[in-house]
Order: C-alpha cells, then sequence, then structure tokens
C-alpha cells in the first residue's frame, strides 16, 4: 500500500490555480492565542508595534482580560530609528516579566517590523538566554512571510531545535520508560490535551505507542528526539516544521491524511501501522460506526455545495471531509499548498472525488478575495466558509456562511469530534432553515 | 520598547479607515502585509455591516521589502478604480509601511493620472499618532481637499443658507453609540427649527464637501475627531463652531444657548429657553428622576470615571452635578488632550487621572473600592474581577455596546439612557451586597443535584480531571449525559474511555 501512495504528478486529476493574493486572513502572530494555553509554562512575547497589539486585543477579544501570559514589546520611535539599544530593551521586558510571571521559557514571536528593521532576534536570544536564566525561544510569524495558522508553523519549527536528545538527557534520573516494539513516534502539531489523549488512545488500540508531542503540555515536557525517530504531523499547516524534524533533527516523516474526519483519521492511523508493519484491526468498523452516528448531520450535508474562500490551510482536509459526507465542492482557496506535506492528503482527495463521482474541485492558492465574490455570485453555492470580513455582508446577500476561524479553535481531529465539525458545518443551514418563515433571504438595498 | 498587554486607543490606520470608509463611495487601500486588514473584520462583526467595507490591502511581502512596491500599488489603485468607481481612493499607510519607506506620495500622484477617482495619501505620522488623532486628521485632509477643488473649479457654495442650518462633523463607523447620537441630534435640531446642512463623514459622498459653507455653523459632538475640520473651517471661512457635547441636561442647555449666541449674532432673534425648560423639566425624566426621593440613596455613593475625554467629562459633569454623586476621580487616556479634561472637571472630583496604562487604572480602582466605575470595557472587566459594578460609557467596547434598540447618550433622550444605567449600576451593587449580608441564594444545589444522585457511579481520576477541563456552563450537562451514557451500558466506572465513546455516540 505504501508504494502507491507516491505521487505520480502526470497522473494526477488535481488543478491548481495561483491568484493574485489579495485576500483575507489573519495575521500569523495569532497564533499565540492558543499556543499560549497549550503550553502552560510559557510566556509570548510579541516584538511588534501598536498594529499587532490592537489585532491581538481585537481578534482574541474576551481572552485578553483573564491576565494571558502574552505580552506585546511595543516598538516605539526610538526603537525604530535605532537610537535604543535592541538588547538592553528586551533585557529589561525580560526580566520584568520572569519577575511577574516566572515562566519556564519567553517566545519571542518576530513580526514585520522586526523584520523590515532587522532586529536580530536570533542573534540576541542565546545571549540573553545565559543572563537572565531562561530559554528563547524565537518564532518569525510576520504577515511578510506567512499566513494565520502558519505561525504555529514556525514556533513549532523553532521548538523541535530546542527538543532534547537522549544523550544529552543521561545525567538526569533515568524515568522508567517502556519501550515500544516499533521505533519511536513522535507525534507534532498543537491540539487541546484532550485531543491529543484521544489520538493517542486511538494508536494505542492498534499497538502503536506515542513517544510524545511537539508541543508538550509544559514547555519542560518537551519530548525527546534522537535521530531516526518516525514524526507524523496532525495538522496540514506545518510544513516547515516536518523539515526541521526531518533535516535538522535527523527523523523520518510519516506522510498521511491528516485525522480530520472519519475517513482522514481511519487513513492517519492506517497509513502510521502500515510504517510500523502493523495490521490494523477493526478500524474499517470504527469508522463505519463513527459515520452512522453522523447520520442526522450528513442528511442535511448531501448534494449541497460548498465554497472555501480560504485563509487558514486546513482546506484540503475539511473539502476532502466533506465530499466525503456527500457535499459537492466548487472551489478551495488555500494561502499556500504545500504539495509535497500534504502529498498524501491531496491523494485522498482525488481518490475521494473519484469514489463519490463528483468533479474534482479547482484549488486556488493565494486567491483574490474580489474574483472569488464574483464566482461566489454565479456560482450561488450553499454554504461559503470564509472569514469574518466577508461573513456579514454575504449573509445579507442570502447567502449561508460558516466563518473558517472556528475550525481554528475547535476541536476537529479523530473520530471523537468528527461530530464537531459537521456540527459546524451544519449550523448555518439548521439555523438558517429555522428561519425559513420569515419569508426574505436578502437583507441590502442592492440587488 | 514598552511591555503592553492591551491599549485603549488603536493604531494611526484604523482612525484614517474609520473615517475614509464612512463616506458613501470613497475606498481606503492600505499599503499593508498580509493579515492587517482586521479592521474590515471589526467593521463587519461590531457594526454588523451588511455591505463589503471598502478597504482592501495592497499586500506588503517579501517581494516589496526587496524590490519595493514599484507598480504594485499603482495597480492596486487603478484596479479598485475600474472595480468599485469609487469618487476618492485613500492609500493608507500602516506602522510597517511606514518604516519602508517608499515614495507613497508618487505613487499617488502616478495614480491619480491613470484613474477616474481622485487620489489621496493619508498623512498620518504611525509613531507619534493614535486612532483618534489619525481619523481627525484624516476627516480634515479630505475636506480641505475637496474644498481647494471647489475653488479651483468654482463649484464652491458660499452662499448661506437662507434658514439657519448646521453640520455635523464626526459621525463615523465603530463609535460609541454613535448611530443613536446621531439620530437624537437630528431630532434636537428639528426641534430647534434649524436645517441639517451636511453630517459628515457618515452618509455624504465626497462631492457634497463643497456645500459645507452654506452652513451657518458647526458642531463637533465628540472633542475627539472633528476639531482640526472645524478649525480650519473656522479659519477658512469663518464658520463659527460648537465643541461642547449635548450630554446631560446642564450641558444640553450650554449647548442650545451656544447655538441661540451663534444664531442672534447672524442676525436671528431667538430664544430658546422655554424649549430648554419644557425639555428638562418634562421630556427629559433625568432630573425629576434625580429628584425623586429613590435617588436619595445615591447620595454621597462614591464612583470612579474613565474614557475617551468627551464621555469621561459628561459623565463625570453628570454624576457630580445631576445626580448628587461623589467621584473619587475621573480620567481619560487622551492624553493629548488632558489639559482640556482637566479643566473640564477640576473641582468635580478629588483627583484627575491620565494615563493609557490598564494596570494603573485597575490598582487606583483595587484601591478606590468604588460602588461603582464607569468606564470602558477594559474597566468593566477590572470591576468584575473586583465584583464592583460597572457601567460602559465609552469606547474601547464590545459587541453588546453596538445596541439594536436606540440607546443615544446625546440630547433629552440620551439622559434618560445615562441616568437609567446610573441608577442600575448602583442598585445591582446594593443587591449583590444585600445577597452576601444574608448568605446569598441558596438554591445552587437544588439545581446540581438531580440526576446523579441515586446509583452513585464512580469516576476515575484521569476522567475527572478530563471533566474538570470542560468549561463550567456545561460541564453539569456532560457529566449527566455520560453517567446516563453509563448507566445505560451498566458500566459502574466511567474512565477517560468511556468519556470520548459518550461523546461519540450521543454527542455527551
Amino acid at each position: 500500500m505504501n508504494s502507491k501512495l507516491n505521487i505520480e504528478p502526470k497522473e494526477s486529476l488535481l488543478t491548481f490555480e495561483c491568484e493574485t493574493g489579495n485576500y483575507h486572513t489573519f495575521c500569523p502572530i495569532s497564533c499565540v492565542a492558543w499556543l499560549y494555553q497549550k503550553i502552560e509554562d510559557s510566556f509570548f512575547l510579541v516584538i511588534g508595534t501598536k498594529t499587532c497589539g490592537y489585532f491581538l486585543q481585537n481578534a482574541m477579544g474576551v481572552m485578553i482580560f483573564s491576565e494571558p501570559r502574552y505580552a506585546m514589546a511595543e516598538l516605539e520611535e526610538g526603537d525604530i530609528s535605532a537610537k535604543l539599544s535592541d538588547y538592553e530593551e528586551l533585557k529589561r521586558l525580560c526580566l520584568q516579566i520572569k519577575k511577574d510571571r516566572n515562566p519556564s521559557v519567553i517566545f519571542w514571536i518576530g513580526t514585520c517590523t522586526t523584520e523590515i528593521i532587522k532586529m536580530d532576534l536570533e542573534g540576541i536570544a542565546p545571549k540573553l538566554e545565559s543572563e537572565i536564566g531562561l530559554p528563547i525561544v524565537v518564532a518569525r510569524a510576520n504577515g511578510l512571510d506567512y499566513a494565520f495558522t502558519q505561525g504555529e508553523d514556525t514556533v513549532l519549527a523553532a521548538m523541535a531545535q530546542k527538543c532534547p536528545e537522549t544523550k544529552t538527557l543521561l545525567n538526569k534520573d533515568n524515568q522508567q520508560k517502556i519501550t515500544p516494539n516499533h521505533p519511536p513516534l513522535i507525534l507534532f502539531g498543537s491540539v487541546p490535551d484532550a485531543v491529543a489523549n484521544q489520538l493517542t488512545l486511538e494508536l494505542k488500540y492498534q499497538g502503536v505507542m506515542v513517544s510524545g508531542w511537539l508541543p508538550a503540555k509544559r514547555y519542560t515536557e518537551l519530548p525527546v528526539i534522537d535521530e531516526g525517530y518516525y514524526v507524523c504531523g496532525v495538522n496540514p499547516y506545518l510544513s516547515r516544521t516536518a523539515t526541521t524534524l526531518m533535516r535538522r533533527r535527523k527523523t523520518k516523516l510519516i506522510g498521511a491524511p491528516f485525522p480530520i474526519g472519519p475517513d482522514g483519521t481511519r487513513a492517519w492511523i492506517e497509513k502510521i501501522c502500515s510504517v510500523f508493519n502493523i495490521q490494523p484491526l477493526g478500524l474499517e468498523e470504527r469508522e463505519q460506526k463513527i459515520w452512522l452516528s453522523l447520520e442526522e448531520y450528513l442528511e442535511l450535508l448531501v448534494n449541497k455545495s460548498v465554497f472555501f474562500m480560504g485563509d487558514n490551510l486546513l482546506e484540503i482536509s475539511l473539502a476532502r471531509f466533506l465530499i466525503r459526507c456527500g457535499m459537492v465542492v466548487h472551489e478551495i482557496g488555500i494561502p499556500y499548498m504545500d504539495k509535497r506535506y500534504q502529498s498524501n492528503e491531496l491523494l485522498l482527495l482525488e481518490k475521494t472525488c473519484l469514489e463519490m463521482g463528483v468533479h474534482i474541485p479547482l484549488i486556488v492558492e493565494k486567491p483574490d478575495n474580489y474574483k472569488q465574490l464574483e464566482r461566489i455570485r454565479e456560482l450561488k453555492p450553499d454554504l461559503v466558509i470564509t472569514g469574518m470580513a466577508h461573513a456579514n455582508p454575504l449573509e445579507a446577500r442570502g447567502i449561508n456562511t460558516k466563518w473558517s476561524v472556528e475550525f481554528t479553535f475547535a476541536q476537529i481531529h479523530g473520530f471523537t469530534n468528527s461530530r464537531d465539525v459537521l456540527e459546524l458545518v451544519t449550523r448555518p443551514l439548521r439555523r438558517n432553515g429555522s428561519l425559513q418563515q420569515l419569508a426574505w433571504n436578502s437583507y441590502t438595498l442592492d440587488n | 520598547m514598552k511591555l503592553a498587554y492591551w491599549m485603549y486607543a488603536g493604531p494611526a490606520h484604523i482612525g484614517t479607515l474609520r473615517v475614509a470608509s464612512s463616506f458613501k463611495n470613497v475606498h481606503a487601500i492600505m499599503h499593508a502585509p498580509l493579515g492587517d486588514d482586521y479592521f474590515n473584520v471589526m467593521n463587519s462583526m461590531l457594526e454588523r455591516e451588511r455591505d463589503f467595507t471598502p478597504v482592501t490591502a495592497s499586500v506588503v511581502d517579501r517581494h516589496v521589502l526587496a524590490r519595493g512596491s514599484q507598480e504594485k500599488v499603482v495597480s492596486n489603485i487603478t484596479r479598485k478604480d475600474s472595480e468599485e468607481q469609487p469618487d476618492l481612493i485613500v492609500l493608507t499607510p500602516t506602522c510597517t509601511s511606514s518604516i519602508l519607506q517608499e515614495d507613497l506620495q508618487n505613487f499617488v500622484n502616478r495614480a491619480s493620472l491613470e484613474s477616474k477617482a481622485d487620489v489621496l495619501l493619508a498623512d498620518v505620522n504611525h509613531y507619534r499618532v493614535n486612532e483618534f488623532q489619525a481619523a481627525d486628521k484624516t476627516l480634515e485632509q479630505i475636506v480641505e481637499f475637496y474644498l481647494l477643488k471647489a475653488i479651483k473649479y468654482n463649484t464652491l457654495s458660499r452662499e448661506k443658507s437662507s434658514t439657519p442650518s448646521v453640520n455635523i462633523i464626526g459621525s463615523f463607523c465603530l463609535g460609541f453609540h454613535n448611530q443613536h447620537d446621531i439620530s437624537e441630534l437630528k431630532k434636537l435640531f428639528r426641534d430647534l427649527d434649524i436645517n441639517i446642512n451636511l453630517i459628515l463623514p457618515g452618509t455624504i459622498s465626497v462631492n457634497e464637501l463643497k456645500n459645507l459653507p452654506k452652513a451657518w455653523f458647526n458642531i463637533v459632538p465628540y472633542r475627539e475627531t472633528g476639531l482640526l475640520t472645524a478649525e480650519y473651517l473656522k479659519k477658512e471661512f469663518k464658520m463659527p463652531y460648537i465643541s461642547r457635547s449635548p450630554i446631560g441636561v446642564i450641558e444640553i442647555a450650554s449647548f442650545i444657548r451656544e447655538i441661540q449666541s451663534i444664531l442672534n449674532q447672524q442676525g436671528l432673534n431667538t430664544s430658546f429657553e422655554e424649549y430648554i425648560h419644557q425639555q428638562t423639566k418634562f421630556i427629559s425624566q433625568s432630573s425629576w428622576f434625580s429628584r425623586s426621593i429613590d435617588c436619595q440613596n445615591l447620595t454621597g455613593k462614591r464612583a470612579v470615571v474613565f474614557g475617551d475625554s468627551t464621555h469621561a467629562s459628561a459623565i463625570t459633569k453628570i454624576l457630580c452635578r445631576e445626580m448628587g454623586i461623589h467621584v473619587s476621580w475621573a480620567g481619560t487616556y487622551c492624553k493629548n488632550d488632558a489639559e482640556w479634561f482637566r479643566n473640564e472637571v477640576e473641582g468635580l472630583c478629588d483627583n484627575v487621572v491620565i494615563t493609557e496604562d490598564h494596570s494603573l487604572i485597575a490598582d487606583l480602582i483595587a484601591k478606590t473600592e468604588p460602588s461603582a466605575i464607569f468606564g470602558t470595557q477594559m474597566e468593566r472587566h477590572i470591576g468584575k474581577r473586583l465584583n464592583i459594578p460597572c457601567g460602559v460609557i465609552s469606547s474601547p467596547v464590545h459587541i453588546q455596546n453596538f445596541p439594536l434598540s436606540y440607546k443615544p447618550f446625546m440630547g433629552y433622550e440620551g439622559t434618560n439612557q445615562i441616568a437609567d444605567l446610573v441608577y442600575n449600576s448602583f442598585t445591582l451593587g446594593m443587591e449583590d451586597h444585600l445577597l452576601e449580608l444574608f448568605g446569598g441564594h441558596d438554591t445552587t444545589d437544588a439545581l446540581t443535584n438531580t440526576l446523579s444522585a441515586e446509583d452513585q457511579i464512580r469516576w476515575s481520576t484521569e476522567a475527572m480531571q478530563e471533566l474538570k477541563k470542560i468549561p463550567g456552563f456545561v460541564r453539569g450537562k456532560i457529566k449527566r449525559n455520560t453517567e446516563k451514557f453509563a448507566r445505560e451500558r451498566n458500566l459502574l466506572e466511567i474512565k477517560l474511555e468511556t468519556m470520548y465513546e459518550a461523546k461519540e455516540t450521543v454527542g455527551a
């Protein structure tokens, strides 16, 4: 089965297009909002301007009020014109953070401004680290290079290099570790602890032991990664992390579809098992059982059409899952398409389309929102998955929308949470269904 | 560098966008990296805007960093020109783009040759001014541009209107209760027999700006934005203006008297005294309400006030002069307006606080322990932590401060709204206090003790821990559903797996 998964570009039925990149998405620094919650002993310092700060405070809404473990290092005119020393300024702020919050690690999130003024964060960090006695991890999650969820990718890639090796741990007390009968496996991608537990259990049923997660619940619990370990991603936007793990940590990447939807989860487990020469047991029945429990949602979705405007890189996996649910996908917009990292997901998408007998959707990289809106006007899809900038105006024009951001904050991985994905997807359909008696659909003056 | 968790006023470009996108048929193009167009999200979510926000980005990416924007900005402007056919395109620099030091003015000059729309570069320094100051500046810039244009083409209306008329300057999107205030002002001017010439920037097209000088005078209801424009119109066209905000019965009376004196100076012989008298005593309920015995309870109660300079000063005056409440301190985050603010509230409160630091305000509130806070959403949260009620009176605000129902702060109806807000904040505080005194509601046990009481099902330690992670407001439901699920399967213990299985099967 392994050999079948190799990409033969000539045979691929998928079509890719690239537009102008005039689209709406969140700035990648938004990753601090979920990463600071995931990594409990961390502190995130975003080194940028008021623009960055205002984004975080507005996009993250209420979270800001619960004394979050993140802050802005707000650059002032003196910092921009290099009148002040970056090193001294950062030292002052980091010492204050250490005193007030005492974290186990400080993450520095570089922004567009630190890129443009070429602030040498990677150079300053190691010096400051030893001076203040706290590890500092530098990630350049800026809007010049990345979109939204790719922010997590830059942070995890930086963390991958901080994971310990067995040999460096020798002095510490040897924990009694059960050694699996397959090479150690590390999973990467930030998911809520409950989801990490669920996926770990899912693999345990098949006799696959997960040796660690990147990131773990605490920075001090970062997993050991030695040369020759196997790694596998759970999110589609982690290509830099994958590359770092392969090139810098000499691990072997298990390329698999992502565990989103029962189909994706099954394919993900099967792929991991196949690499370890394990025959998966009862997976098919497990998948069937989940599909059966989703029946009520599927009834709402079958033959409905959906249009992904594209802003968080989950689009391919979600589209594949929704096609399996019986939906027709018009277009998959996506900020950035790593055809190598996502190759198995793309293959599964193609296979799903063929099996479901639907046309293969166009994949539009760096979409142009204006042109997309023209296409939406023409196609009149039953559902548009889009950012919040377009959602209300589309609803006012009688088009059902689902905010894409919710998919990044909800629990969507594994068998257990398939229901949650469909809960999100069907919500606008259910809601607008129940409003049918209102007898009008358009809420604008034009058209 | 400054360690900052939260800010009261946004970055400059937000102010520019708020003004530019409030005009009819004006499009703003931000010179900004990907993701900086979150203004569209704010506008679409907070204002529940039905139309697409007329703001797009000319994206600054790695290529732009290496080679400059070159044709990109110009082609984005001309593209928008042909797609949307706006009257004006405002090129808006952001803090990122301003350090690139590209010659954006040159792009604007080139683009305006090719496009039908006028093209302007917003003239604001991102490291020196905040959202409000930038909004103020942008409004003046646009007004000046179109008045000079009208002078050049000889289309300016210099003739005053035959009957008294007014321009309202500073009605724009994302303002605190702005829509309702404007409706209330319209009503007030109708009552006074004064026509409204223009309301800007909201509701008008830039082509109408040439009619600005027709009005007899201008008003600037919110002093944060509009003063520069009013000053400009005064200097160039000798138009008098009023910058007093008509919030609270006393201030409304002064506001109307200022109008009266302006009109009389321009040759009218009119008196609004009877109107003020009628409205204050019988239309507005607030002055009678303050006199009613219910309000005696508020006498000498201590409050603190914080917000933008317009609202914080107005509320301080109302609390002190109209309701007999003791204001321990009043403050604003509008540092550029500190002197004016100080003069306004001097003598009405014990102390004046000027700061942009919310943690300082939190400390002060904790130290003061007032019975009620009147502030922004930030102070509301501080109040929640300290168990002190808070009435929200100023930006920055959340979506709940964009109410659907009619809730002006200005004019006579506004006085009623404010009286309710103040009164409700205090009574709630009182109620809480009494509940605590008498040991609180004791219904919690009765509510949670329904289903799971009899045949005790054991929860494993891990499952219990997992359950505790679930947010409080759904935890009870999930617990009950999982236990029901276990009972149906004759399980005696709930393990982690049981929880997940319950979720998969019944959605618990």
